[in-house]
């Protein structure tokens, strides 16, 4: 049956299963629909391959950033160390590929899996940290798989990295970025696909019970540690699959991208995105990805228009100075991201003449 | 022999530095339980006024310590009014990142001023400081390291101990609600706890800066170095600061000295991560006992 009314103005729920429902009117799937049309349909055919190029880096961030949001946003596990774990799916793919010969359709998930491994290694010290403590344990783990990365150099290849081969599905060749673009969007619909729905089922409102109030979570008989060890292992499975289908993508990897720095990204993301938000990871990404392109071009454009390249030298770090300075003014004056703007102008518009 | 004592001075006034630095990391957890990842930052902006004031406005040394000092210590000031004070009783991964993009946001602005080069400070220590003891030598910025430290230890002990700005912020730091019940000015106690973290901190950028010369990458990769001495002693121990300063110092230095100058830079965090496996609240950290 079609239900093709409008939102109602209030909460108006009768049963559990209506306050679960991912589309209250029929109208949001239909837009999905469009949007999804038009995602594939449309978007790889009228960009340049720059354009296309952002997009599949945002796709690729939007992946790791959804794992994260379910381990700080549901769960409440603040992690450090997601940039590395990124770095870890990414090499488990490069050299699977490599040494192994194994082909690219289960090089990535078998990523996923190995990089859910070691989350869960890390994961560890949960049993008995909390807070600020567990926080600085995940520091470590990204100090020193970053270690491993530069020092295992039998295996990782040590500073250099390790170049991959073009991946190709089949008799498919993915060298292209439009080819590229269909892969991890597809990917990236179905792990947010996956990740909406894992929120509905016991093991996401365990999730959000942690969260909440972790004392009382065990007293209603949730065993916490096992949880806690899942929800690392399903973000770290995130972030290795995204990190396989960056190697895939930049064909060569070093140890360089995965450091402390794209950790802070990734929770700069989901905080601008909004904690607690599926969309909200995903906006998250565009805005750190687009805002970071936007930055440097416009230093490149600054450099140009300085008379000798020292000028240039001297800006660079104010775009660093910009970077920070938006994450702070966010934080200040939107603390629950933009999730919580967008969830603002639907209302608004939903209440449109009558708001009240 | 003379080898392992001379790795062993090093040790100690490498960890006696981190000590210092991780100083005033406890001084701000203590009293408004905010993990300051702006703390290399907050050192090298100590450390850079002391050099402007020192080598481009050529005051004397005393002058320029004492105006880096109120500077600092207003700059603590300014960062909690603007900054920290929207946030309090926003979730904990939210301070966090606004600490992390204040860092950010510094370091650009360090950058921009003053460039990724080292600069170092003019020669002003006396030469009787350097300790001579048979075939080790100490030189005299390591005492006159030693010798600042000590009297800000226990200037800082005293405060805590006896003042009563420091009874009060001891009194936050214990409980909240409780101090806010028997009166206790907590916003400013608040303000006073950065400010002052504020200037210690700008008392070990400018040690670090006379050992090492300041470089803005160099000084925020300690801030860094201060999570696993800070954790190791207990996130709310200054005793314990002290003393995991000087167990990270040892252990990095040893290992350098004897293993490898490789897994120097991440010894301190596999320490790190064995000891909270042992002792989840570090060695001297407050143990909070949870219960279902």
């Amino acid at each position: 049956m079609l239900n093709l009314r409008f939102h109602p103005c209030g909460n108006f729920n009768e049963s559990y299963e209506k306050e679960l429902t991912i589309f209250e009117t029929d109208f949001g799937r239909l837009f999905m629909i469009v949007g999804l049309i038009l995602l594939f349909g449309v978007v790889p055919f009228i960009s340049s391959e720059y354009i296309l190029y952002i997009l599949n880096i945002i796709g690729i961030y939007a992946i790791a950033a959804i794992g994260l949001n379910l381990l700080i946003g549901y769960t409440g596990q603040i992690s450090l160390g997601h940039g590395a774990f990124f770095g870890v799916g990414a090499y488990a793919a490069a050299i699977l590929a490599t040494k192994a010969g194994i082909p690219f359709i289960i090089a990535v998930p078998a990523a996923g899996f190995i990089t859910a491994l070691v989350g869960m290694i890390f994961g560890i010290p949960s049993i008995r940290l909390k807070h600020l403590y567990l926080t600085i344990a995940t520091l470590a783990g990204q100090f020193i798989l970053e270690y491993v990365f530069v020092q295992w150099e039998s295996l990782t290849g040590g500073a250099e990295g390790i170049s991959v081969t073009t991946a190709n599905i089949f008799w498919i060749d993915l060298g292209s970025d439009r080819n590229f673009f269909y892969v991890i969007f597809i990917c990236f619909v179905l792990m947010a696909w996956i990740a909406v729905n894992l929120i509905r089922t016991r093991y996401g409102r365990a999730f959000i019970a942690i969260r909440d109030n972790d004392q009382a979570a065990e007293g209603m008989g949730i065993p916490i540690f096992p949880y806690k060890l899942l929800s690392f292992a399903i973000s770290s499975f995130y972030a290795g699959f995204a990190g396989a289908l960056f190697a895939y993508y930049m064909m060569s990897i070093t140890p360089e991208p995965f450091n402390l720095w794209l950790s802070i990204e990734y929770i700069a993301m989901i905080i601008i995105g909004g904690l607690g938000s599926i969309p909200g990871a995903v906006f998250g990404s565009i805005f750190i990805v687009t805002l970071s392109e936007v930055l440097s071009y416009a230093t490149e454009i600054l450099m140009n228009l300085g008379t000798s390249t020292a000028a240039g030298i001297t800006i660079a770090p104010l775009r660093e100075f910009i970077y920070g300075l938006v994450i702070v003014l966010f934080i200040i004056f939107e603390p629950k991201g933009l999730a919580e703007v967008w969830r603002i102008v639907r209302s608004s518009f939903r209440l449109w003449p009558f708001s009240y | 022999m003379e080898f392992f004592f001379q790795i062993l001075i090093n040790g100690l006034s490498l960890g006696f530095l981190y000590a210092l630095a991780a100083l005033g990391f406890v001084m701000i957890f203590k009293s408004s339980s905010v993990l300051n990842f702006a703390h290399g930052e907050l050192m090298a902006i100590g450390a850079f006024l002391f050099l402007v004031l020192t080598t481009w406005a050529k005051l004397p040394i005393w002058l320029a310590f004492i105006l880096t000092l109120a500077g600092s210590f207003s700059l603590g000031f300014i960062i909690e009014r603007f900054f920290l004070r929207p946030l309090i009783g926003e979730a904990l991964i939210e301070v966090i990142m606004l600490t992390v993009g204040l860092a950010i946001m510094l370091k650009g602005l360090m950058l921009f001023i003053f460039g990724g080069d080292i600069h170092s400070y003019p020669d002003f220590l006396p030469e009787s400081l350097t300790f001579q003891w048979g075939a080790i030598e100490i030189s005299g910025v390591y005492v006159a390291t030693f010798i600042i430290g000590i009297i800000f230890l226990g200037l800082f002990g005293f405060f805590f101990k006896y003042s009563s700005q420091g009874i009060y912020m001891r009194s936050v730091a214990d409980n909240q609600p409780a101090a806010m019940a028997l009166g206790v000015h907590v916003r400013r106690v608040f303000a006073l706890s950065w400010a002052i973290a504020a200037l210690v901190c700008a008392i070990s950028g400018i040690v670090l800066g006379i050992i090492n010369g300041i470089n803005v990458h160099e000084v925020s990769a300690i801030g860094l170095k201060v999570f696993p001495v800070v954790i190791l002693g207990g996130l709310d121990s200054i005793g314990g600061a002290i003393i995991g300063g000087l167990i990270i110092g040892l252990l990095e230095t040893f290992t350098g000295g004897y293993i490898s100058s490789g897994l120097r830079e991440v010894i301190p965090y596999i320490a790190l991560i064995i000891i909270l496996l042992i002792k989840p609240y570090g060695l001297f950290g407050l143990v909070e006992i949870e219960r279902v």
